[in-house]
């Protein structure tokens, strides 16, 4: 191995970005291409993978999480794709079975197929796991988590006002990338109700084993939803200043609870 | 006022000009979810035949959006220049195609800020996309910040070194492989992660050492909402450019949490700090058609043409880099190959002509009907129409956006089968440094010395 393709290898072992490719004149050598085709037939496969409600719905309750099952107006990933109005809006029966009778909350929490139904089988029960203590230790009142088909970010705003909570977050498969077909994307959004904008809520993307871990992602979530109740809002008027707070007290009994269960 | 134009026994009827536009629009997905485009394939092409015999003049005194409820369009007229104007004033959208396909690249500077949008994206509808290619090929935006943009024969690329979760390593990593393989002319701009303040300062003070580390010619950035630069330059952070996403109307810029006065602070935050060299061009925006449907604020206009109104927005503030970000909103805007392909001729073109750098992000998503042979061809027609500058991404992977943009070795294709040279400054630079011969060629192995600058990495 010469000196540069030595240093190539350590450099690639930095990122999983595609570096250090080599080139055959001004392209790529034959594997590159051939494993680039590979890969974006399988995040083309993941974009049409359906969401498995009821394995999920088990996973969350063993966590103790009560849960509900909902659809959005889209019937189907065809319908899906083209029209984004109908996955941002409720099933009308799943819009009444979600009113009637509730308590105040302080977070309705939903979790969306999207984009990548493979995201959230893989990401949605370790991110709760960890999101579960700390919202314990905060004394916030959760509504039941809502499991959302054919659903966009915006569907949340509808099920949050639904159910009287004060914030929602949406946790959502995002679009499946060559290298990630399995990354969550968390949106929280304070005062939910149809209309919010994206400018209104804040953003925690890249939420997979190896990306953003589960747990500094709970950390994050409970940090910008701590910020939010005392403020009264979200967006671009929230800074996510979560680093500093990891920073200033890297003992924080929140990560200590990685290794240790909670109380 | 209605429009209408007849077809043997038919006679079409267009309510006003927003719909008369949006009829003759090539048929994209995203036109037909807003419910505006055309119902069948004849009123389509009899929108553009209505069309092509409005007069300039008409355009110009009926905004689409009225005057007084949306400060893009106030901005368009008040920043409108009539005696630039006067030199196209009597011509319909026909022959404003006509002279656009004869006109000297000094004629159309001339009249650039005597243009609208909504002028710009008119004719842009009845062109085909060989006019879009041939007459944005004579348009020159130049400009400059560290180095020379938009010269005519060069090519620009943004170095685009994303990761996951701003690992500063995997950052200056993804840097060096693009600076081997020539490319950061452009600017080299990450799209962060997170968005609190203290790791976009990481961010910037990482690429603000490499480029001085490296004496490259070139300019920084780290792509966040314009309300957090603002607030790493109180911090004294080091920002060469303030990116911003902008749109056509006033409501969906608010939907990106942006006002027309927060981007002229922004700017002259940016200005004050006097890090440019050669010039002042300090802005950077993307946009991209469907941004303000998907923000519902469309006003019922088709999204070509509130695409060109963002660039309307951009203009004013003399950016260095503006690009359309073509395929990266999903295939309910544009569904296809196809789609995108036109709709990033049509940017391209609506945004040169317009006056601003317009580069392109030649791009799709895992969720549409395109894969790389269609940014092959849309590539291969952008350089051919002079784009200012594409996207250099590691291996066409962005693996922190999920989407699938174009490589350094997608550059240097270009590079090779049209002849196209970096900016001057930046390609010196490379000669300096030993990694391209005489004729800007990369030399296989040359990168020795550049990797074995970074021995942290290294090692």
């Amino acid at each position: 191995m010469s000196d540069n393709a030595a240093i190539w290898a350590r450099l690639a072992a930095l990122t999983p970005a595609r570096i250090g490719l080599g080139r055959a004149g001004s392209g790529l050598p034959t594997r590159e291409v051939l494993r680039f085709g590979l890969d974006h037939a399988q995040a083309r496969d993941a974009v049409h993978a359906p969401l498995d409600s009821e394995a999920l719905a088990r996973d969350i309750a063993a966590l103790g999480f009560p849960t509900l099952s909902v659809a959005s107006r889209a019937p189907d990933r065809a319908a899906y794709l083209r029209r984004p109005d109908l996955g941002r809006r409720l099933d009308p029966a799943d819009r009444a079975a979600l009113k009637g009778p509730k308590r105040a909350s302080d977070l309705a929490i939903v979790v969306a197929d999207g984009l990548s139904a493979r995201a959230v089988h893989a990401n949605a029960a370790p991110l709760l796991a960890a999101f579960g203590p700390l919202a314990e230790r905060a004394a916030w009142r959760l509504a039941p988590v809502v499991i959302a088909r054919q659903a966009r970010v915006a569907l949340g705003d509808e099920i949050g006002e639904a159910l009287g909570a004060r914030a929602v977050a949406v946790l959502i498969g995002e679009r499946p990338g060559l290298s990630s077909p399995d990354s969550l994307g968390i949106y929280l959004t304070f005062g939910p109700r149809p209309g919010r904008s994206d400018a209104e809520r804040n953003c925690i993307s890249n939420v997979r084993a190896a990306g953003l871990p589960h747990d500094l992602a709970a950390f994050r979530l409970a940090w910008l939803l701590t910020r939010a109740l005392s403020l009264g809002l979200t967006g671009v008027a929230l800074k996510d200043e979560s680093d500093r707070a990891l920073e200033a007290a890297p003992t924080a009994p929140v990560l200590a609870d990685r290794d240790a269960p909670s109380t | 006022m209605a429009y209408r134009h007849v077809v043997g026994p038919r006679t079409h009827v267009f309510a006003d000009l927003a719909a008369l536009m949006a009829k003759a629009t090539p048929i994209r997905s995203g036109d037909r979810l807003a419910g505006v485009a055309a119902d069948s394939a004849e009123e389509n092409a009899a929108a553009r035949w209505c069309l092509a015999a409005v007069p300039l003049a008409d355009i110009l005194a009926r905004p689409l959006i009225p005057y007084e409820t949306d400060d893009v369009t106030r901005l368009i007229l008040d920043t409108h220049d009539a005696a630039a104007f006067a030199e196209i004033g009597h011509l319909t959208v026909g022959d404003f195609r006509e002279f656009l396909l004869t006109a000297t690249p000094e004629t159309l500077a001339r009249i650039a800020p005597g243009l609208t949008p909504e002028i710009v994206a008119a004719v842009s509808k009845i062109m085909r996309n060989q006019d879009l290619i041939s007459v944005a090929r004579k348009c020159r935006v130049v400009t400059r910040f560290r180095n020379t943009i938009g010269l005519p024969g060069t090519l620009a690329v943004r170095l685009q070194p994303n990761h996951p979760t701003d690992d500063a390593r995997g950052i200056t990593a993804a840097i060096l492989d693009g600076l081997a393989l020539g490319c950061g002319d452009a600017v080299i701009g990450i799209n962060p992660a997170s968005d609190s303040v203290q790791a976009i300062g990481d961010l910037l003070q990482l690429l603000d050492a490499m480029i001085q580390r490296h004496a490259i010619p070139t300019q920084a950035c780290v792509l966040t909402h314009v309300t957090t630069t603002l607030a790493a330059m109180e911090r004294g952070l080091p920002v060469d450019l303030v990116f911003q996403s902008i749109a056509g109307t006033e409501k969906a810029n608010a939907s990106f949490g942006v006002t027309l006065p927060l981007l002229t602070e922004a700017h002259e935050a940016a200005r004050s700090l006097k890090r440019g060299t050669l010039g002042d061009n300090c802005m950077y925006f993307e946009t991209g058609q469907g941004s303000a449907l998907s923000a519902d604020a469309h006003h019922g206009i088709d999204q070509q043409t509130l695409e060109a109104r963002a660039y309307a927005v951009a203009r004013v503030y003399r950016p260095l880099l503006v690009n359309t970000v073509v395929g990266f909103i999903g295939p309910e805007y544009l569904y296809d190959g196809k789609e995108i392909i036109r709709a990033g001729l049509e940017d391209h073109f609506c945004g040169k002509l317009i006056g601003v750098p317009l580069g392109v992000d030649v791009c799709y998503t895992n969720h549409a009907e395109a894969d790389q042979d269609d940014m092959d061809t849309l590539l291969t027609l952008l350089g051919a129409a002079g784009c200012t500058y594409i996207m250099g991404v590691p291996g066409a992977d962005d693996v922190m956006l999920n989407y699938q943009s174009t490589s350094f070795h997608d550059s240097l294709y270009l590079r090779e089968v049209l002849g196209l040279t970096r900016a001057p400054e930046f390609e010196a630079w490379l000669h300096t440094i030993g990694l391209t011969d005489a004729a800007g060629m990369l030399i296989q192995g040359a990168e020795t010395p550049l990797l074995s600058a970074a021995p942290d990495l290294a090692a």
